[in-house]
């Protein structure tokens, strides 16, 4: 069966076929990370989010950290998709399912894989409240790429 | 000719989600963005990544004739 590991996808996202697409006989572990739409950031309340992508790209980055988890877990399989588009509330945006012999191996990728989403996948984030927009990740000018590229981690 | 992908932040600013262009003596990354930045008010582009062809390059990488140069501000996945 050909399933896509790494997708991003425009329509809301099935956890369940998320595990499925991670278990196997060798797995004593599956850990499924769920990254929601919060309301509110402090005081801020959100109205409803935007996801943009750089589809290709994306899914390229997706797998490349597929490939980093491969290295530092050999026994992980992951899988992961985020969605794009026009998000409430409590909405999925990003699911990671990763199996393994040992729930250490499996809570430790997962970690990773979110962490490294934030890092290098070309997705951004624009937030609707009540009083006005923000594409997030630029506003505060606290994020440099001295090297106008991400930190890269593993050989690729 | 190459093309050049404008996205989130950058995008809204330009109206536009990509533009093809001549290299016309653009020879590296640095030079692209010196040369958007002259035409454009874009305060995000100095803080954005660059790929081309799909893969993170820095300023100094060269581009070549058909590339496809995307400017990644930073992003917010997740």
């Amino acid at each position: 069966m050909e399933h896509k590991l790494f997708e991003i996808v425009d329509q809301p996202i099935n956890i369940e076929e998320l595990r499925h697409k991670v278990e196997r006989r060798e797995a004593g572990a599956i850990t499924t990370f769920v990254g929601t739409v919060r309301e509110f950031t402090g005081e801020k309340k959100t109205l409803y989010l935007e996801y943009q992508a750089y589809q290709s790209m994306a899914e390229k980055m997706l797998e490349q950290i597929g490939h980093e988890i491969k290295k530092k877990w050999p026994e992980a399989q992951v899988a992961i998709t985020h969605r794009v588009g026009r998000l409430e509330i409590m909405d999925a945006a990003v699911v990671i399912a990763v199996s393994a012999p040992h729930r250490k191996t499996a809570y430790e990728a997962n970690e990773y894989a979110i962490e490294r989403i934030k890092e290098i996948v070309p997705i951004w984030k624009k937030e609707f409240w009540d009083d006005g927009t923000q594409w997030i990740g630029n506003q505060l000018e606290t994020i440099n790429y001295p090297e106008g590229k991400p930190i890269e981690k593993g050989e690729f | 000719m190459i093309k050049v992908l404008f996205f989130a932040g950058i995008r809204e600013a330009l109206g536009i989600d990509q533009l093809e262009l001549e290299l016309e003596g653009i020879q590296t990354v640095r030079q692209l963005k010196e040369q958007i930045l002259k035409e454009h008010q874009l305060p995000t582009l100095k803080q954005s990544m660059t790929a081309i062809n799909e893969s993170f390059v820095t300023d100094q990488e060269e581009i070549k004739e058909g590339d496809t140069v995307a400017f990644i501000p930073p992003v917010s996945g997740g």
